[in-house]
This record gives C-alpha cells, sequence and structure tokens, in this order.
C-alpha cells in the first residue's frame, strides 16, 4: 500500500475492520452450529422492528452515550476510567434511594423527578470522587481504585436487595417496584423512551465537547493528558484539572444509572449497570476522540445491544455475542489503525533513507 | 468465626491453650495454600511479563478464556463431545493434560496480541489489554454456552510421598495437587532465574533500561516476545487450574470473575518480586478463607455474637487491594528497610522495593 492517509485508503482502514470483525462473529456462529445470516437478521428485527424495539435501542443509547461524553473527557485528561461501570451503579443507587423514599404529590412530581436525577448525580459524582482522590493525592492507580469500586458498589447493590431493600414477599432479585412519580415520564405508548432523558443526552453530546473545545478548562484537560509534568510547569493546576475531569464523568454516569433505575427497570437491581459503562469506554476508543462519533458509534452499538437481548428466547444462543461482536471491532479497528500509522511513519522516513544500491546480479 | 482466637479454623479450647497449632487449623492453612494457587500462577506469569517491559492488562478476560479452552478441550478429550455424555472415552489424566495445554496456547496467543501490538504496530499496552479483557471474557461466555454446569475431569490430590509427612509443613504444603505443587517450582524458579542467572539480568534489563541492554547486545524485542508469550502460556495454566481444580466446570457469570485483577494488584503490591508477590496471594486466599468461614459459623467477638449482613464480606478483598496499593504508594513498604540492621538491608533491597520496572509500558525501537 503506498499511500496510506489518502480518502480511500483511509476508508479502507475503516471498513476492513468492520468486515474482519463480522466475518469473526460469523466464525463463532458457525462455531456453535447456528446460520450467520439467520442470527444478523433475529438481531436486526431485535432492534428495528417495530417502534416499542426501537425505543429498546434507545433506552440503551441514552445511559451509553451519556457514559461515552463522561469518558471522553476523562480520556482527554489521561485518565483511564474504568470505574465509571461503578459511578453508573452509584448514581442508580442514589436515584433508587430517592425513588423509594420520596412520594410528592403529582403537582410536585417534577420536582421529585429533579431530585432523584440530583441524587443520581452525586452519587455518580461521589464513586468518581473516590476514584480521582485515590488516583490524585494517594497515589493508587486508576484502573485498579476503579475496579475496585466497581465491585465494591456491585457488593452494596447486592447488600441494599438483600437487606433494606428487600421487597415484602418478593424475591432478592430487585428491589420493589417504583411508584409513577418517581419514573421519567414516558414519551407515549408506542414509544417507551424518556423524552427528558433524551434532551439531556442531547444537550450533554453538543455541549461537553464544546466546552472542551473552546474554554480554558478544555484546554487545561487536554495539556494536563497529553503531558501533565510540562502542564504542571505551565501553571495548569493538574490535581483540580483531573479531578474535576472525574467529576464531570461521574456526574454523566450518574444520570446514566439514574436513567437506568428510574425509567428501563423501574426498579433497583444489582446488575443495573450492566456493562454499558465499559462500552463506553470501547466507543470512545473507535472514536478516536472525535466527539461527534460518539452518537453513532454508541447507537450502532445500542443497536446491536438491543437486538441481541432476545437472541437466547429466539434461537438459545446466549447474547454474549453482542459483546465479542462489539470487542472484536475496536480491536480489528485499533490494530489497524496502528497499522496504518505505522506505513505512513516508514513512507515519510523514505526520502530520509540513505540511497540503497542496487542489488547485484544473482549468480545462476 | 471466634475473637480472640486467631485465623479461621483455629478454635482456643478452653482449658488447652497450648494446642494452638491443631490439626483443623493446619487443614484451613493447607486450604488457604491450595485456593491461592491460581492466583499466585497467574501474579507470576505476570511478574514474568512486566519484568520485560510489558503490562498485559487482559488478564481478567485471559483467566476467564483459558479457563473455558481448558475445560472443554479436558471434557471433550475425557467424555467426547456429547454434553450430556457421563461415560469417559479416555483416561482423565489425558483430558487434564490436554485442557492444561490448550488453555496455555489460548493464553500465549492472546499474549501475543499484546506483544505483537505494542512491539510491531507500536500500540498502547493499556488500551489492547483493556479489549481483549472484555473481548475474551465475552468469548468465553459465548463459546462456553453449551458446557456450563456440565461435570469434566478434576485435578486429583496427589500427596508427596515422605514430605507429607512433615510435621507442620506437610499438611500444609504437601498434601496437595499437581498445580499447587507446581506453583512452587514456578516461585522459585523465577526468583532463582531473575536475580542469580545471567539471562535472567537481561530479563530484568530489557524492562528497565532497554538501550542499555540493547548496547549490552540484548536483542531486546525477541526477549519480550519470548517473555510475554511466556508469561501468558502461565496464565493460561491459571485459568484452567480454576475450570480443573478449584472451581470446577463453568458457569455464568465465571466463577473467577475479577480474579484476574487482584492478580494484577498483587503483581504491584509484591514489588515485582516472586517471593512477596506469593506473599501477597496467600494473603488475599487467607482473607477468603476468613470472610468464607464467619458467612459459615457466624462471627464471634469476646463472646459476643455480632450479627450484621454477610454478603458485606464480599467487598472485603477488593477493599483490602486498594489498602495494599495504598501501602505501596504510600511507601511504608519500603520504609521497613530502613528499622532493619544495614547488612539485611543489602540483601532485602530487591524484596521490599516498590518501583515498576521502569520500561513498563513503553516500546523500544532501535533507531
Amino acid at each position: 500500500m503506498r499511500n496510506v492517509s489518502s480518502g480511500p485508503a483511509r476508508l479502507a482502514f475503516v471498513l476492513l475492520p468492520v468486515l474482519l470483525s463480522l466475518l469473526l462473529a460469523a466464525l463463532l456462529v458457525l462455531a456453535v452450529g447456528r446460520e450467520p445470516l439467520e442470527v444478523l437478521q433475529k438481531i436486526w428485527q431485535g432492534a428495528f422492528r417495530n417502534s416499542r424495539s426501537f425505543a429498546g435501542v434507545l433506552n440503551f443509547w441514552i445511559p451509553l452515550t451519556l457514559a461515552s461524553v463522561g469518558l471522553f473527557v476523562t480520556f482527554r485528561a489521561g485518565l483511564w476510567n474504568i470505574g465509571i461501570e461503578g459511578q453508573i451503579l452509584a448514581g442508580a443507587i442514589f436515584a433508587s434511594a430517592g425513588a423509594l423514599t420520596f412520594n410528592f404529590p403529582p403537582e410536585l412530581a417534577p420536582l421529585q423527578l429533579l431530585l432523584q436525577i440530583l441524587l443520581g448525580v452525586l452519587g455518580g459524582m461521589l464513586w468518581a470522587g473516590i476514584t480521582g482522590a485515590l488516583k490524585i493525592w494517594l497515589g493508587v492507580n486508576e484502573i485498579f481504585g476503579g475496579m475496585a469500586l466497581n465491585a465494591l458498589a456491585g457488593v452494596w447493590g447486592i447488600y441494599l436487595i438483600s437487606g433494606p431493600w428487600y421487597p415484602e414477599g418478593g424475591s432478592a432479585q430487585q428491589s420493589r417496584p417504583f411508584l409513577e412519580n418517581a419514573l421519567y415520564p414516558a414519551l407515549s405508548r408506542d414509544w417507551p423512551v424518556g423524552l427528558l432523558a433524551i434532551v439531556m443526552t442531547a444537550v450533554a453530546m453538543v455541549l461537553v465537547p464544546l466546552i472542551m473545545a473552546r474554554t480554558r478548562w478544555g484546554l487545561q484537560l487536554k495539556a494536563t493528558g497529553s503531558n501533565p509534568r510540562s502542564a504542571l510547569l505551565l501553571g495548569v493546576p493538574t490535581t483540580r484539572v483531573a479531578m474535576s475531569a472525574f467529576l464531570v464523568c461521574g456526574a454523566l454516569a450518574g444520570i446514566a444509572g439514574s436513567y437506568r433505575v428510574m425509567f428501563t427497570y423501574g426498579s433497583f437491581r444489582p446488575l443495573v449497570a450492566g456493562g454499558i459503562g465499559f462500552l463506553g469506554l470501547l466507543v470512545v476508543l473507535l472514536s478516536t476522540m472525535k466527539p461527534l462519533w460518539i452518537p453513532l458509534i454508541a447507537f450502532v452499538f445500542s443497536a446491536i445491544l438491543a437486538g441481541s437481548t432476545r437472541l437466547r428466547v429466539s434461537l438459545q444462543l446466549d447474547s454474549s455475542l453482542a459483546g465479542v461482536l462489539q470487542g472484536a471491532l475496536v480491536l480489528v479497528f485499533i490494530l489497524f489503525q496502528g497499522l496504518r500509522q505505522r506505513l505512513e511513519l516508514r513512507r515519510n522516513e523514505l526520502p530520509r533513507m540513505p540511497h540503497r544500491p542496487p542489488a547485484p546480479p544473482r549468480a545462476a | 468465626m471466634n475473637f480472640p482466637g486467631c485465623l479461621t479454623g483455629l478454635r482456643l479450647l478452653p482449658g488447652r491453650p497450648d494446642r494452638l497449632m491443631n490439626e483443623e487449623f493446619l487443614n484451613t492453612l493447607g486450604s488457604v495454600v491450595a485456593n491461592a494457587t491460581p492466583l499466585v500462577i497467574a501474579s507470576v506469569g505476570e511478574t514474568i511479563t512486566e519484568r520485560a517491559g510489558v503490562i498485559n492488562l487482559s488478564l481478567n478476560g485471559s483467566l476467564i478464556v483459558t479457563a473455558m479452552a481448558g475445560f472443554i478441550a479436558a471434557r471433550v478429550i475425557s467424555f467426547g463431545v456429547d454434553v450430556d455424555a457421563i461415560n469417559m472415552i479416555a483416561s482423565p489424566e489425558a483430558g487434564l493434560i490436554g485442557g492444561v495445554l490448550v488453555a496455555m496456547l489460548v493464553g500465549a496467543l492472546v499474549a501475543l496480541i499484546i506483544a505483537l501490538s505494542s512491539i510491531e504496530l507500536r500500540l498502547d499496552q493499556v488500551t489492547v489489554g483493556f479489549i481483549l479483557t472484555l473481548l475474551m471474557a465475552d468469548l468465553a461466555q459465548f463459546l462456553g454456552q453449551e458446557y456450563t454446569r456440565i461435570p469434566g475431569p478434576v485435578v486429583p490430590k496427589w500427596p508427596l510421598p515422605l514430605l507429607q509427612d512433615l510435621p507442620l509443613l506437610g499438611p500444609v504444603f504437601f498434601q496437595q495437587n499437581v498445580l499447587v505443587y507446581f506453583s512452587y517450582v514456578v516461585v522459585i524458579g523465577l526468583w532463582f532465574w531473575l536475580f542469580r542467572t545471567r539471562p535472567g539480568m537481561a530479563h530484568r534489563a530489557i524492562g528497565e533500561r532497554p538501550e542499555a541492554a540493547y548496547a549490552r547486545g540484548t536483542n531486546v524485542n525477541r526477549l519480550r516476545y519470548i517473555y510475554v508469550v511466556l508469561g501468558g502460556s502461565m496464565v493460561g495454566i491459571a485459568g484452567a487450574a480454576y475450570s480443573l481444580h478449584f472451581k470446577p466446570g463453568l458457569s455464568n457469570p465465571p466463577a473467577m470473575q475479577g480474579d484476574g485483577w487482584i492478580a494484577l494488584a498483587i503483581v504491584i503490591f509484591g514489588g515485582w518480586h516472586p517471593f512477596r508477590v506469593v506473599l501477597g496471594a496467600w494473603l488475599f486466599a487467607a482473607l477468603r478463607a476468613v470472610s468464607s468461614d464467619i458467612q459459615k459459623n457466624g462471627l464471634v467477638i469476646l463472646g459476643r455474637t455480632l450479627e450484621f449482613n454477610f454478603v458485606l464480606l464480599n467487598g472485603l478483598p477488593w477493599l483490602m487491594l486498594i489498602v495494599t496499593l495504598l501501602l505501596v504508594s504510600s511507601g511504608a513498604i519500603e520504609r521497613l528497610l530502613l528499622l532493619l540492621p544495614r547488612p539485611v538491608q543489602r540483601r532485602m533491597r530487591s524484596v521490599l522495593r516498590s518501583d515498576p520496572p521502569r520500561a513498563i509500558g513503553t516500546t523500544f525501537e532501535v533507531d
């Protein structure tokens, strides 16, 4: 490949990974004895067969996009916020605490909703703040601190439904269902999706990248992320900037968590985060830090996720196929990116290389 | 569990305070050593990798996928492809050996992806490792779906002749199975390799100062390939150790979910030194033994039964993970060194250091 930075070549380096990961997934489906095309069709139907299934896609898209936008901020600051999964869960726990406690009269229902969302934000920020404090002031790598806090949030959630939130006469799978005024109102019967949450997500996905591109804070984030030492020397308060990145991400994760309990499930369950935070990390890696792509990639991933939830029922196939497809896509894409950069580098280096003498004729 | 007493299983019998080392206590210690084995093997494998300057962050996913591959291979060799079969068609030994070999191969392949992407493509090791850890966990769940909750061959106990009769040491260390003995061998072997041999010095050098190693004629990247793949195949053995003995079979979610992250933290806590890594793994296993004992027998402190929701005990290993990393980052372990007499200090320096290999996570290229 001569020119790897031209338009068609760039496109090839995006399309090839898509094809390769689809091929890989198809081979895996064949390996467990199913028809790849049939599986693809079921996933498509699962996502787009009618307005209700499409709303199901959006119900994944909302928390996934919120989480990804938050992770865009932490990645910019050079932080691997693996703890996002726990931040979503902490947000869900806090929002659920509100939902199980408050019961405002109908005319004040919007206020209750707002309070619960704020509680979710608080929970996400608390969990992110602990990870940040451990990282910034106590020197515990955010990957390990975050992973531990994910697990701790999980234990907390299981404790809550097996103890304080144990439903009367129910099983310890979920809390009692929330009351009507504790839930995001649905758009309509045919479109079961929270309009308010869509609006918040849309605002976040536009506003956050804009703030990062246009403000001093955004610049400081970028400086901290690309070279913390020189940023510090240039007068950037790097610890404060890093902490603010954690808190912003935690706040967005908290909203995501609140949506999962206050709409998707309508009750609290310990697995409410459901890997959405980890998936958000993949979304941002795939976006190569171009914020425009985040909502689009999140949409495709949500469609795969929502579409494959019914594979178990329709084909007795494990829904982890969605994760395999997404993971393989990101892995192959990243490998191709690396390959492209290497080829580019080599091409740019060519003129500087000493002229090679022509090879001597080979003896017969 | 009884406080004051001591570790789990130890009951201070009234009127017989002399019998501290009773049989039950020794058995408990033995089970701690046994249950720590997959953690030991995985963290020693990761130590091999990180000492060479590469971080394999895929450990959690690698353990899950190798456990799956090892179990299915062992099951298919011993019982055939029919998942409902209950009669063996080959000896369990053949299945077990085949399972471990397949798991090693899979672990090595995952590690090879990290090595290739880091050395040839100069990609970030953390990024690739993280993607792999998610991908491998899902892959294991997808490919293992037919094989969850079915029986397969299990590694049998094999008390070592003579050694098993040693007082105290015998019941704790030598009435175990082959995998446990293997973990002793790799720990001592890796220590000897790293600190007592010339090629071991080169191994450390490519993780600390690859330029200097290169100047001395070491082929840095070739050695990195070798050690990363070797470390990955050790992780494979650890994964097989779960599904073929310590958590037999496959389940969903995987029984060892999270252990890969704990093993990665143990390597840090262990200061990249095999002996301290083992101590870390035993510490985590002991904590688990204590908390499972409390869940079974309740908690009694000073004669009063403590009532609380035992679900919370599942958070203990993760709290300890944070605490151990705090110990390392606060320099508390290194400060221990200053308390020791001077001649001992020199010998203990390599054990008590807390700095990671200096070139970890970086790529090396000859210019």
